[in-house]
């Protein structure tokens, strides 16, 4: 059966589904983009990896427009005037959204929401902006059906935060995914204790690191996607990724992994992301004329390229030849050593290379912790994380992830569940979330066991969506089909539970 | 009492275990140290592997799957890093007692726990019951007061806090199990009678050192979980959390499950139990 005939014919697939997997399999006929021999030499042996993106990229993989701007001057192209109320800067926003392109084609980006329309909904009624902010948010969950599509609020308590909080638990929707930017110095206890709340029965939201994303993007940063850190008004290039367990099958030791198989496959990623970031500018006609960027909604400066590892556990535990993932990377100081001379080297030889383009970066590309795709199985665990079933206490967890977390400025981050005693005592996770962050941690997921909402990698599905596939039926959101596929290979469902041990007495 | 003796000489105290992170130990984050040994005897103990100290009669060692345990002249010894944890051991053992403890002293206690400090409003100690060791207490609250952190005591309330001002001065708060009141029920569950426990929370009340009052409620054992609800509810008021907890069979030792039944208490049961010491005016009460 062709490929495509496949796709006509899977009842699990919406109709919007079916076009984008077909506009995919169209994008591969054409290879004028040619890559070198080496590179396909490495792909071909799952070392080096495109996540998908097509031979021939035709708009940035990641684009975050810069909304304020839109509220000041409206979009010409698509004949909006500035906004006066919160009805009309609702609506503008659900117009602009569906002109966004991205790599899922749908915005993966929302905008800083409790900043954008806090001016508009202090205005009115607090129970009709909640009402307003309620349709605004299913319009989103109906229309950009896509788990990657993603809001941002905070550092500061807001109405419209409080509001978007309230909401997010009414509905228990998996879009938009939500990201508190929390900085110790401009959120208050009260309000991050009631994301906090709100995380534990819905996911959502996660907490990034303010202080850590400012200083390397600047104030006008966006987390968009899973967890991916980028520059408003621009974006990301390109996402490759080096499957570092598969890197290191050839080498003989971990010095030979360092010194000839890793340098290796960097500079044959390097290469592959300098063919595709020229493409992007020179040759397509994204930089040229669409309205995003004539109009200054991004501008090509403030896009870099996004330089992504994978299994960096599974390569550690390869190299000293450990078997047992428990006694493994994570657990085990020695491979959690070697993790980071890896990515030592990696960070060196990704920051001596000149890139082109990426002028606000210094002409330089950042490095991305990627999550992982259905098919990697238990293969290459999601960027640096620790294999699922072989987790530490969380204490110890959370160590390793603060030692790895600031390579990572173009995102990363770790999820941890939680046992259901939890939801009455939030108190005793801010601490905890607060005590990281200072410490080096990047981003934080949590969820509470039992929830339909869950976090799978770095995206929300439902639980009952999941069902649904299984019984052959079709769910709306695209991503409910990785959700599946990483439970099933990835066992990402299964991992450990902060729960309350048994206490002294009965 | 032989571990007594051992322990002010050595000034070191048996720890049987550390939870990092804990949720259900008092308020916020905070790190759980439980003591092994305990001067009581209760029937629904959920881990009676803390009672009693290890009496080196080498019976657990053979039967060790992962050989984490050895007998090293007339001493058991534990090897932490090859145990799987798999409690075995404590199965095994006929005298309520462990292998796996650590006779650690205050400065060998902080260098295990000081990691967690960023992380946690506090410790709280328990067992056992660590109040069998109120010198070591001194010097690990105080140590731990000027780390900037709260200090909790889980106690069975056995111990006379009324002739320890010292140790009152440096601890933030006791949580008190009061688990009968009615002497002869006392006197079965736990082998003693209840009056120090009593007094305990009298006395603590007064002190306003009362973090939690916590009650096991048995099932079908109307009239005693009546009287020990009503009494605690009667005297707290308002002053403290009172925490109802569920029996549940797990880890209570076969003999006792089958005197105290096999069943858990439900739900319902224990929540009509919330709404009586309520009525009286424990406005905090809770269910676990
Ligand atoms: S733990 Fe129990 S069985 Fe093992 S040596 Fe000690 S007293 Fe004997
Ligand atoms: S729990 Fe006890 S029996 Fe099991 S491995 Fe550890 S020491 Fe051995």
């Amino acid at each position: 059966m062709s490929d495509a005939l496949q796709v006509i014919q899977d009842p699990t697939l919406t109709y919007r589904q079916e076009v984008l997997a077909l506009a995919r399999l169209g994008e591969a006929t054409d290879h004028s983009l040619v890559y070198s021999d080496a590179y396909y030499a490495a792909k071909a042996k799952g070392a080096l990896c495109d996540l998908n993106e097509g031979p021939m990229p035709y708009r940035p993989r990641y684009i975050c427009p810069d909304y304020k701007l839109l509220f000041q001057k409206g979009c010409d192209f698509l004949q909006l005037d500035p906004p006066r109320d919160l009805l009309e800067a609702v609506n503008v926003l659900e117009i602009f959204y569906c002109h966004v392109p991205s790599i899922t084609a749908y915005p993966v980006y929302l905008g800083d929401l409790d900043k954008l329309l806090e001016p508009f909904v202090i205005k009115e009624d607090r129970a009709y902006a909640k009402k307003v902010l309620g349709l605004f948010l299913r319009n989103i969950d109906r229309v950009q059906t896509d788990s990657f599509v993603h809001a941002d609020i905070g550092p500061e308590d807001s109405v419209t935060g409080r509001i978007l909080l309230e909401l997010t638990e009414e509905m228990q929707l998996a879009i938009p995914n939500l990201t508190l930017r929390y900085d110790p110095e401009r959120t208050s206890d009260d309000f991050a204790l009631a994301c906090v709340k709100c995380m534990l029965k819905t996911a959502k939201p996660s907490f990034a690191n303010h202080g850590m994303f400012t200083r390397e993007w600047g104030e006008d940063y966006a987390i968009a996607s899973c967890y991916n850190g980028l520059k408003i008004a621009g974006g990301g290039f390109t996402l490759p990724r080096m499957r570092l367990y598969e890197c290191a099958l050839d080498a003989k030791s971990p010095e030979d992994f360092l010194e000839n198989e890793l340098p290796k496959y960097i500079d044959l990623q390097l290469e592959y992301m300098d063919k595709r970031v020229k493409f992007i500018v020179e040759e397509s006609s994204f930089f040229k004329t669409n309205f995003l960027v004539t109009e200054g909604f991004v501008k090509q400066e403030n896009f870099t390229g996004m330089f992504g590892v994978v299994g960096l556990a599974e390569c550690c535990n390869h190299l000293l030849g450990i078997k047992d993932v428990k006694q493994g990377f994570g657990l085990n100081e020695e491979a959690t050593q070697l993790g980071l001379r890896i990515m030592d080297a990696i960070e060196k030889r990704v920051s001596e290379h000149v890139a082109p383009y990426c002028d606000a970066f210094d002409h330089r590309y950042r490095l991305h912790a990627q999550v992982g795709i259905d098919s990697d199985g238990m293969d290459d665990s999601p960027g640096t994380r620790i294999p699922i079933g072989a987790e530490p206490c969380m204490l110890d967890q959370l160590e390793v992830n603060e030692k790895f977390h600031p390579y990572f400025p173009t995102g990363t981050g770790d999820i941890f569940k939680f046992e259901e005693t939890y939801i009455k005592t939030p108190e005793a996770i801010l601490p905890i979330i607060k005590a990281s962050l200072a410490r080096g941690l990047r981003y934080f997921s949590g969820y509470l066991e039992n929830n339909d909402v869950v976090r799978v990698t770095g995206y929300l599905v439902k639980k009952s969506e999941i069902e649904k596939l299984r019984q052959k039926k079709q769910s709306l959101n695209q991503v409910t089909l990785f959700g599946m596929g990483a439970q099933d290979g990835g066992h990402a469902l299964d991992r450990r539970i902060q729960h309350h041990e048994e206490s002294a007495h009965q | 009492m032989l571990w007594i003796e051992g322990y002010s000489i050595m000034k070191k105290a048996p720890i049987n275990k550390i939870i990092y992170f804990s949720n259900v130990d008092g308020p916020g984050n905070r790190t759980s140290i439980f003591f092994q040994g305990c001067s009581f005897h209760c029937h629904f103990c959920h881990n009676p592997e803390t009672i009693s100290l290890c009496q080196n009669c080498g019976r657990c060692v053979p039967q060790c799957p992962a050989k984490a345990l050895r007998m090293e002249g007339r001493q058991v010894v534990w090897e932490e890093a090859k145990c799987v944890q798999c409690d075995t051991c404590i199965h095994v053992c006929q005298l309520f007692a462990s292998p796996r403890v650590s006779w650690l002293t205050v400065e060998e206690l902080l260098s295990r726990i000081n990691r967690a400090l960023p992380y946690i409003e506090g410790i709280t100690t328990s067992g056992g019951d660590c109040t069998l060791y109120p010198d070591f207490l001194k010097e690990l609250f105080s140590r731990m007061h000027q780390a900037g952190k709260t200090c909790l005591i889980d106690a069975n309330g056995a111990y006379d806090f009324s002739k320890d001002s010292a140790l009152l001065s440096v601890c933030d708060g006791i949580m008190l199990d009061v688990k009968a009141v009615l002497p002869a029920w006392h006197q079965w569950l736990i082998g003693q009678a209840p009056d120090p426990v009593l007094r305990n929370l009298d006395f603590l009340l007064a002190q306003h050192k009362l973090q939690e009052v916590r009650t096991v409620i048995l099932p079908g054992q109307e009239e005693e979980n009546k009287a020990t609800v009503q009494y605690v509810a009667h005297r707290i008021q308002d002053a403290c959390d009172y925490k109802i907890i569920r029996y549940r069979p797990f880890g209570v030792k076969e003999a006792y499950q089958k005197e105290l039944g096999e069943m858990e208490t439900a739900v319902e049961e224990a929540e009509a139990y919330v709404r009586l010491a309520q009525s009286l005016g424990a406005s905090r009460a809770y269910m676990v």
